[in-house]
């Protein structure tokens, strides 16, 4: 790893063991599950049994007895009936159309988890079918569409005097599977209110979720998030969904409510990443530079709006790749159809079309005979090089730094020309892709939002104040990391508080790899404005100017002369003033400017970068498709924890893997999700991957804390375009289809 | 019926079918093992009876009764972290920590076997517990960085 | 609550088979059967469980009179770490150490993938193959079955209501050689898209079986015959196999590359 060792002294740049990892390691750590509230009952839901009807009459058997079963319906609603998110066009319970299978329609709680079981066995809910649309290309209704264009007036021209390429790419459903599955706790408040526990990345999605349904007013809700099995974006927007449940049998009840799904009710129900058909057309010089490009892009959006606006939009903003383009026209619908609505998924949008435009990339180097390495070297974005949407890239631009560092460490060059020349039933190929991902929000979204975050004064220490959630990717860590050395405490004295909405800075959902970046440098300068304060107050009881007092490891020190111990100062600061706490707005790199209409301008204050490299061998018997080697190299910025930041890659890397492999949902004719299960919706096992090259590259973003720029996301962007390269490499077909399911492979080796 | 839980004798009543890992966890106390699918197919229920791996969500109770368990509370000793649990923590094997515990009773049988740690026989011998998050990269590292330390 | 009885040996199992109790499920290793009780399949049709996980009776493995003696409770993991299995069948062997991951090899038995009896179960086509022979006992007496009179329909077989699968024999052949290929939805923790088996006696007198590519698992009698003609093996497999698609593959793979397989392993 390159790696800049700038503070030597400070926890940024290393990696201490993550601070919640001894709990982890141990089992000490609790989850929802392992949480009990005295005179709990279990929630339960009752479901669409089709995908799109009209509801007629729900059942309860007259003949059960239903005497210690708590029943909710659309009626129980004190509030608004609907799932606040964007549009709020979800209801939180069907009272009249369904518009997908598994679609809530009633509630049950019970003390008695067999009762209830059977309890649900008792209702049946009438629907009047109607005919679903499930194909997004007949979807006549259009939930959000956008056009991105760049110098289009010379669009027709360059098709007309370049090469012209075509080809349509497709991707299915992807299901998040963390491993733990949704799972809220619900307790009713004497006030009317409701306290929510739950395993969730966004607290204050249902901390406003729950005031809409529930008419409640800020202060009569508390939301805190536990420690959370897992999300990669499936517990960005549900949580409102089954903490909404749970809170309206909680009220009903006047009892604790626990909702935990199983895990088919969990895959059936919930959102999955979006598909999409992607149509690229492009025009392209006999040299390989590209010229122009056309796109056509629709996304299904499944029965609800919910987050697909900014999936699709984050999608269409990635659609040309991490290349140069003088001519862009981008178009993007997301569409209705009448399965569970799709959400966020680790990438939101941006795995889709970059699997389209890394594929197509292929296409074109196939079609002019030019190595698709070389192809994408020439072309990749550098400093002072435009976007389609008009930003011009002014800093940490690592495109073709990525590609050579993956192009070295997998020997491309080598195992380009070996394998070329395999014959025999197993065929071997090597393939790379290059991909870029903006960090935080899309355009003016943080500017609208406003985060906040901060710390405050402990006795020891500092603790860090924000809602953004460590759902397993570190965040209790880095935030500690920063604030350590921004107040010069060791990283044992930062402590981070627990994640209520009822006490908390709201620092935003924690989505669009914006964390680090956004929340941290927040937290970063608050304690850096902590640290000033207190050296202000040093100065003064010590008697010595204020801008040579300094701390390091804890210690106050002036002209290189110890003065006290942080936690002295700390105590005596408490007891005289009381507290300490600093909360500070996100600031926004004033020059970064967006127009929403237009879609025109920096839709992202800055990218980061990363090229993946693969190397498969197919068998040409079972048309099976084994990963002997990947590598990748991605630009972080800074990796301010390293081990952590290895892991985003690692991790994100095999999930693409399992998307462009493995990962396939199969519906029935009406709708119906048919694999549900972990034993037929199959995610990669230890055996299914191999040992990974992983280099991160530290190109500083001016902007970011200590140079850091997003990273959680990108991992999940470059590797199944990779794949399909070293599938084209190995068997001289293009598949532009994922999963390369061994079906796809032979009907595409067979034709 | 009986267990001895992680070398602790205990007694209790259930259901013959109920499953070790809600007896585990419900009538023991002990929370550390998860359920992630209830099916064996994820491997978050591991746990060891009489010294050989299991999914506690597919053992009947009545099929471990008098039996030995060990369960991730048992894999520390006296307080102190086993060497695999530091090593998870100093390489990164655990991210959200839901597939930790059942990684940890697995890797854990693994080092017991006294197979060769290589990379192969890791992956295989943890083939059963998935991770959603971190690619097995630095699991497998932490394991066989575990097993250099024994040898 | 469903009860359940832990017989502690064959006498005592062979006790509660005698009451024929309505609903009576037999426990063995439970990586089948509480799958299903789990999800609560079939729940209300189960009467009654027959726990038999420890009956001595039924453990062991032994390579006696000609013939490999596998008791139905033999596990995966007895199976890959056997010496007479390393010695006289290795197919066996290696064929656990697909099943499932470690976990699963730990409490799968082979007596559960037989009575189970899934077109999917991986060992099946290996026994078929190899000419198994299937020792069932009850109350009433032992018998004997040919593996490939057992599979008498999706999930239906020759084991009678008071019946238990005792063990499994496979006749040892001097030279014979027994090979086959699971192609899985991944590398562990994987049920077969197909899964064929062959056992060569000579280069022209072999024995065929495949599994996921009919509603049993299947010996394949066109294609043993076509090999021993020298004729179209291909040609011949397809009138053996009736393959469906479902959420793994679909009937155009599964008769494709079961074929390629057969192929590949016939050499
Ligand atoms: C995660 C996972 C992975 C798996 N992977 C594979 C795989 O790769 N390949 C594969 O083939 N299978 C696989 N299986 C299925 C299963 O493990 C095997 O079929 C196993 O052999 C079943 O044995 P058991 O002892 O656990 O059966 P049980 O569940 O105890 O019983 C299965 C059935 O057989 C009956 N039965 C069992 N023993 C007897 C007996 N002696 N006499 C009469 N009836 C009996 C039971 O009543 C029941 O109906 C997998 C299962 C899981 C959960
Ligand atoms: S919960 Fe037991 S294997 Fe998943
Ligand atoms: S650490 Fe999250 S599933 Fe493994």
């Amino acid at each position: 790893m390159k790696h800049i060792e700038l503070e030597q002294q400070g926890a940024v740049g290393r990696s201490p063991p993550r601070k919640d990892g001894a709990d982890k390691v141990t089992g000490r750590a609790r989850y929802l599950d392992d949480l009990n509230f005295p005179g709990q009952l279990w929630g339960r839901t009752v479901r669409s049994h089709v995908a799109h009807g009209r509801i007629r009459e729900i059942v309860w058997d007259a003949a059960f007895d239903w005497t210690d079963v708590v029943r909710v319906t659309a009626a129980d609603i004190p509030g608004e009936n609907v799932v606040h998110l964007i549009e709020d066009d979800q209801p939180m319970l069907a009272a009249d159309v369904v518009r997908h299978r598994e679609e809530p329609i009633a509630l049950l709680a019970c003390a008695d988890r067999e009762k209830l079981e059977e309890a649900l066995a008792h209702v049946r809910v009438e629907i009047e079918e109607l005919e679903p649309v499930l194909d997004p290309l007949r979807s006549t209704v259009v939930f959000k569409s956008y056009r991105i264009e760049q110098a289009p007036q010379g669009l027709a021209q360059a098709f007309a005097d370049a090469r012209v390429i075509e080809g349509t790419y497709r991707v299915g459903h992807q299901e998040q599977m963390y491993i733990e599955p949704q799972a809220v706790a619900a307790i009713p408040r004497e006030d009317g209110g409701i306290t929510i526990y739950g395993s969730m990345q966004c607290p204050f999605y249902v901390h406003r979720a729950l005031q809409r349904l529930l008419r409640l007013d800020d202060s009569q809700v508390a939301v805190i998030q536990v420690v959370t099995g897992g999300g990669f974006g499936g517990k960005e927007d549900y949580p409102s969904v089954i903490s909404g449940h749970a809170a309206l049998l909680a009220r009903k009840a006047r009892r604790p409510v626990k909702m935990i799904y199983k895990r088919e009710e969990d895959v059936a129900a919930t959102t999955k990443r979006h598909p999409a058909v992607m149509k690229y057309r492009t025009a392209v010089e006999a040299d390989g530079t590209l010229v122009a490009l056309e796109a056509e892009i629709v996304m299904d959006g499944g029965a609800y709006v919910t987050l697909s606006p900014v999936v699709a939009s984050r999608g269409v903003l990635h659609a040309g790749g991490a290349y140069r383009w003088r001519h862009a026209r981008i178009d993007c619908r997301v569409v209705q159809t009448h399965t569970p609505p799709n959400g966020a998924f680790r990438g939101f949008g941006v795995p889709q079309t970059m699997f389209a435009i890394e594929s197509h990339m292929e296409r074109v180097a196939v079609a002019l005979g030019i190595d698709p390495l070389e192809l994408r070297r020439k072309n990749a974005l550098q400093i002072g090089d435009e976007l389609p949407t008009g930003q011009k890239l002014t800093s940490s631009v690592s495109a073709r730094e990525v590609l050579d560092v993956v192009a070295a460490r997998s020997d491309y060059a080598r195992k380009r020309k070996e394998y070329g020349r395999s014959v025999g039933e197993k065929r071997r190929g090597i393939g790379i892709s290059l991909a870029f991902h903006g960090a935080g929000f899309t355009g003016t979204g943080e500017v609208k939002l406003k985060p906040r975050a901060g710390v405050e004064l402990t006795d020891r220490g500092a603790r860090v104040l924000s809602v953004s959630t460590d759902i397993g990717q570190g965040t209790i860590t880095v935030f500690s990391q920063m604030a350590a050395d921004a107040l010069g405490l060791a990283l044992d004295d930062v402590e981070v508080a627990e994640n209520d909405t009822s006490k908390m800075p709201d620092s935003g959902p924690t989505v669009a790899s914006r964390t680090t970046m956004v929340v941290g440098g927040t937290i970063t300068r608050a304690a850096a404005a902590m640290a000033r304060i207190l050296q202000g107050y040093v100065a003064q009881v010590h008697d010595v100017p204020a801008a040579e007092v300094s701390c390091a490891g804890g210690i106050f020190s002036a002209r290189g002369r110890a003065l006290a111990p942080f936690a002295a100062i700390a105590k005596r600061y408490l007891q005289e003033r009381g507290s300490l706490r600093i909360i500070e707005n996100y600031r926004h790199p004033p020059e970064i400017r967006f127009d929403d209409a237009t879609y025109r301008g920096d839709a992202y204050p800055c990218y980061g970068w990363a090229a993946t490299a693969v190397e498969v061998e197919v068998d040409l018997d079972t048309y099976e498709i084994s990963l002997l080697d990947v590598s990748t190299a991605t630009d972080v910025g800074r990796a301010i924890h390293p081990v952590l930041a290895e892991g985003q890659v690692e991790g994100g890397t095999v999930q693409a893997l399992g998307y462009a492999l493995l990962e396939e949902h199969v519906w029935d004719q009406r709708g119906r999700l048919l694999n549900t299960r972990m034993q037929n919706y199959v995610i990669p096992t230890a055996l299914d991957v191999p040992r990974m090259h992983t280099t991160l590259l530290e190109n500083p973003y001016p902007s970011g804390p200590y140079g850091a720029k997003g990273l959680g996301e990108l991992p999940m962007d470059g590797p199944a375009p990779a794949v399909v390269g070293a599938v084209l490499h190995a068997t001289g077909k293009l598949i532009p289809e994922i999963p390369l399911s061994p079906d796809r492979v032979m009907r595409a080796v067979l034709s | 019926m009986k267990l001895t839980v992680n070398g602790v004798p205990r007694s209790f009543e259930a259901p013959p079918l109920k499953r070790l890992l809600d007896v585990l966890r419900e009538d023991l106390g002990l929370t550390g093992t998860k359920e992630g699918c209830g099916e064996g197919e994820c491997g978050a229920c591991s746990v060891l009876i009489d010294g050989e791996l299991v999914n506690s969500c597919l053992v009947a109770v009545c099929q471990a009764d008098g039996c030995s368990v060990l369960t991730v509370e048992g894999v520390a000793r006296n307080g102190d972290l086993a060497p695999v649990q530091k090593c998870f923590l100093d390489r990164g094997g655990a991210q959200c920590g839901i597939c930790t515990p059942g990684m940890i009773v697995a890797a854990h049988r693994f080092l017991e076997c006294g197979l060769p740690a290589t990379n192969e026989n890791v992956r295989e011998a943890i083939a059963g517990n998935l991770c959603r998050c971190t690619g097995y990269a630095k699991i497998v590292e932490a394991i066989q960085l575990a097993a250099g330390q024994r040898s | 609550m469903i009860p359940v009885t832990s017989a502690r040996s064959l006498s005592e199992a062979y006790a509660i088979l005698h009451q024929r109790p309505r609903g009576l499920r037999v426990l063995a290793g439970g990586t089948d059967l509480m799958v299903a009780v789990n999800a609560r399949a079939g729940l209300d049709r189960i009467g009654h469980v027959l726990d038999i996980w420890k009956v001595p009776e039924l453990r062991g493995i032994s390579g006696a009179g000609g013939s490999l003696r596998i008791g139905a409770l033999t596990t995966y993991t007895e199976l890959m770490r056997s010496r007479e299995i390393a010695t006289h069948l290795p197919a066996l062997a290696l064929v656990s150490r697909e099943v499932g991951a470690w976990a699963i090899q730990n409490r799968g038995t082979i007596g559960g993938n037989v009575c189970n009896a899934s077109p999917a179960g991986d060992t099946l086509p290996l026994l078929l193959a190899a000419e198994a022979t299937f020792l069932l006992g009850g109350p009433r007496g032992e018998r004997t079955v040919a593996a490939h009179e057992f599979f008498v329909g999706y999930r239906k077989t020759a084991l009678g209501a008071d019946e238990l699968l005792l063990r499994v024999d496979i006749p040892l052949i001097e030279k014979s050689h027994l090979v086959y290929r699971k192609v899985g939805t991944r590398k562990a923790q994987s049920i077969s898209r197909t899964i064929v088996a062959v056992r060569k006696l000579a280069p022209r007198d072999v024995r065929i079986a495949a599994g996921c590519v009919a509603p049993i698992p299947l010996r394949c009698r066109n294609a043993e015959k076509a090999v021993a003609a020298g004729g179209d093996v291909r040609a011949a497999l397809e009138q053996d196999i009736t393959p469906i698609d479902d959420v793994r593959a679909t009937a155009v793979y599964r008769s494709r590359v079961t074929g390629n397989v057969l192929l590949r392993l016939l050499g």
